[in-house]
């Protein structure tokens, strides 16, 4: 359901501003979603100063610099540092990205930080991801199979791996599905981009024997058809992948086994 | 149970208030507002032809209402979210076909949407006069 506004617990108040670097000439001003469980307060946004001169150029640099130098309390994913782990998914001035492949140079002014949006918050940068991860388990995210195993492997020609390209190096960082509308107002039962694009991702697999089972699925007002091509989405999915295209494919099987 | 102690109370991060608009999402909520708004439109327009049907008096006062500077107003905003709203569905029957789609071509396709519909809102408006 839509609902504008956040709830009363979760109204952002002005947090602490941390002292700036000793000595330090060029700073810049970072403002960071802060939350914990621990004393019961509203969420707060605290100021950091960051010495730009000793620090490397991604956001990931600055969030691991503040934690070192200034903070150590500051809470945040991050595992591989190179876009390929999906863990430090944020929102970074007002976009869902990676912070370890989203360069410092690309925000302009002040760099703002919030978790990933319209999500529980289990402590600062971290949002609670049970319910996306068991979305995409619901669309079977595995080669389903009826014929008897071959010999060897499972083969597909050049051409039938091509339609692979473009879903296959979805990372589940959860940017896409967090920045949709969409599924901010009924993320209970709309899949979401990311799950869908991993749907179409096992439809379109030539070796995959389940495709009307997949699609008898999706065949619900909620799981699929609350995408309205808002295209937000395609446009912050930090691997360049295009979601909304994904679905519009599925959409387009339903209607083509359909007449 | 002291880690799950505060976890019926967590936070939801905020999500409208700081995501950053993109002409794909800002058109997309302009194409309900104007479908919206000229459902509205289109009741006063039967009721002016139906008052033109019933009298001179019943007439007289929705044609002032909607000849005013406020009616032209509505009238003129109203014209625009046809042709913008034309244009845009447009856009949306190629996406339905999925056409379109790249992230480059719909940021185009939108801005185009609103060029045309600008221009033939003028348009129109220049040709009724």
């Amino acid at each position: 359901m839509v609902q504008l506004s956040l709830p009363k617990n979760s109204r952002i108040t002005t947090g602490k501003t941390w002292p700036k670097p000793d000595g330090a000439t060029n700073v810049r001003k970072f403002q960071i979603y802060r939350w914990t469980p621990d004393d019961g307060a509203n969420p707060r946004v605290d100021t950091y100063f960051v010495d730009m001169d000793t620090c490397g150029p991604m956001i990931l640099d600055a969030l691991i610099k503040i934690k070192n130098e200034i903070d150590p309390t500051l809470t945040f994913r991050r595992s591989c540092r190179e876009g390929i782990c999906g863990s430090c998914a944020m929102n970074i001035d007002g976009i869902n990205t990676l912070a370890c492949i989203y360069g410092l140079d690309e925000v302009k002014g002040d760099v703002k930080i919030y978790p990933l949006p319209h999500l529980e918050v289990v402590r600062d940068l971290i949002p609670d991801l049970t319910h996306f991860y068991a979305q995409h388990a619901s669309i079977m995210p595995w080669l389903e199979t009826k014929t008897n195993r071959p010999a060897k492997e499972w083969k597909q020609t050049i051409e039938d791996r091509k339609k692979l390209d473009g879903l296959y190096e979805c990372v589940m960082c959860a940017s896409c599905s967090t920045s949709c509308p969409s599924y901010w107002w009924n993320g209970d039962r709309y899949l979401g981009p990311a799950a869908l694009l991993h749907a179409y991702r096992w439809i379109i697999d030539s070796r995959d024997e389940a495709t009307g089972e997949r699609l008898d699925e999706l065949e619900d007002p909620f799981k699929l058809y609350r995408c309205h091509t808002i295209m937000n989405c395609a446009k912050t999915c930090p691997k360049g992948l295009n979601p909304a295209l994904a679905i519009s494919e599925i959409k387009k099987l339903m209607v083509e086994r359909a007449v | 149970m002291g880690a799950d102690a505060n976890r019926g109370n967590r936070p939801l991060s905020p999500h409208i208030s700081i995501y950053r608009p993109q002409i794909t999402s800002v058109l997309s909520i302009l194409h309900r507002i104007t479908g919206v708004g000229m459902s509205v439109t289109a009741v006063l327009i039967v009721w002016w032809f139906i008052a033109a049907a019933t009298g001179a008096d019943q007439f007289a006062f929705i044609d002032g209402i909607l000849t005013s500077w406020v009616g032209v107003m509505v009238m003129v905003a109203s014209l625009w979210a046809l042709w913008f709203h034309f244009f845009n569905g447009i856009r949306h029957l190629r996406w339905d076909a999925g056409v379109g789609m790249g992230i480059g071509e719909s940021t185009r396709s939108g801005k185009i949407v609103i060029a045309l519909s600008i221009v033939m809102t003028i348009l129109t408006v220049i040709l009724a006069i």
